[in-house]
């Protein structure tokens, strides 16, 4: 069942990816020189969507939280996040938009997910030495969020936590609806 | 050519929804050292071992595929795991896209980006250098981080994640100048 759904949610969301322009290294570049904002408009509408749904859905308990995940939050999301924006800009793939250009016949993309092989088997090696120093150093509790789910410790504790997470889904999309076609 | 912002945006909302309903938020770079562990275990077969000490029964003489319990050693073990095959139906996500993209010429797809031709001109070899470079930055990067722009960025803002919020500022702080300056007309 497990497989069946992995095939069926990855295939759709492959399927987005291609049909936003997210694995189209013309579209991200252009989208970080701030020339062609049309895959940031729909990733804020996007982020919007999921998550002004997810706490509606959470609240009338028609959502069950079980499946939430959070990531923890220490210093090296900071720095690892940077790396990733520096080869993100230079490439214009990400790891997921990668493997969705390699699928739409893009020999660069083979070589940019090659090249990721080679930058995760690195990392793989050099974990134990990175392990326990201040990369790793825990940062707001480590699993925290804004709002209260049942996994995490929320920054803001309050009974309509949830509602405000509504909010600020709903405000995404009216960023991503505000936001111009271009900056520049 | 590309769905507009709120159709695009909805869809892709959606998918992210349904992953985190149905079985856990969507997340890509993990899977990279997964892999990479299948290929060092074809090479080395003993990388990855059966543990009965550790939580998920396997172990790893590799740190990182030994951490939490030996989970990423399991996944290795055993690659037929929800989390391997949804990354691998994206590739084929990504054909089928294509093939139903309607306006584009059937087979054919520009391989050189227009903003690298540009910018570098239409020889190959500096967008292979490019790419793999690049490719190798970010799942360095996305594995420091643990997560990418699907794991940390959507997956995690969706859920009003810290991490996530964090990790979107980080990236975009460092993106935007390095496009700027590099893909200056």
């Amino acid at each position: 069942m497990d497989i069946i759904l992995a095939i069926l949610i990855g295939t759709i969301f492959g399927f987005v990816l291609q049909r936003i322009g997210a694995a189209d290294p013309d579209k991200i570049i252009g989208m970080l020189r701030l020339t062609d904002l049309h895959l940031m408009k729909t990733i804020f509408a996007g982020i919007g969507v999921s998550s002004a749904l997810l706490f509606i859905g959470l609240i009338t308990g028609i959502i069950d939280g079980g499946h939430l995940s959070i990531k923890s939050m220490y210093t090296g999301v900071i720095f690892g996040g940077m790396l990733l924006g520096l080869g993100w800009a230079i490439s214009g793939f990400c790891p997921g938009t990668g493997l969705v250009a390699l699928g739409t016949g893009r020999i660069d993309a083979l070589i940019f997910t090659l090249g990721g092989l080679a930058g995760a088997g690195l990392y793989m090696i050099m974990y134990g030495s990175l392990k326990g120093t201040w990369l790793m150093q825990k940062l707001f509790g480590g699993k925290a969020t804004l709002i209260v789910t049942s996994k995490s410790t929320p920054l803001l504790d309050m009974s309509w936590g949830p509602w405000l997470a509504v909010g600020i889904g709903i405000t995404m999309i009216v960023i991503a609806k505000l936001l111009p076609d271009k900056i520049r | 050519m590309y769905w507009d912002w709120l159709k695009g945006g909805s869809a892709l909302g959606i998918a992210f929804l349904l992953a985190v309903i149905l079985v856990k938020p969507i997340g890509v770079s993990t899977q990279f050292v997964i892999l990479d562990g299948v290929i060092g275990n074809s090479i080395n077969d003993t990388l990855v071992v059966k543990d009965e000490n550790t939580k998920t029964g396997y172990g790893s003489s590799n740190a990182y595929l030994n951490k939490s319990g030996g989970k990423y050693a399991k996944s290795v073990a055993k690659p037929l795991n929800y989390s391997f095959v949804f990354v691998l139906s994206m590739i084929l996500g990504g054909f089928l896209g294509r093939v139903f993209q309607g306006t584009a010429p059937a087979g054919k797809i520009k391989q050189l980006p227009e903003i690298h031709r540009r910018r570098f001109g239409s020889g190959y070899m500096a967008r292979a250098a490019i790419t793999f470079t690049g490719g190798f930055i970010v799942l360095w990067g996305a594995r420091l981080a643990g997560g990418c722009t699907s794991g940390h960025m959507m997956s995690g803002m969706m859920q009003t994640s810290i991490s996530g919020y964090i990790f979107a500022l980080s990236t975009f702080a460092v993106a935007v100048p390095t496009a700027l300056i590099l893909y200056k007309k």
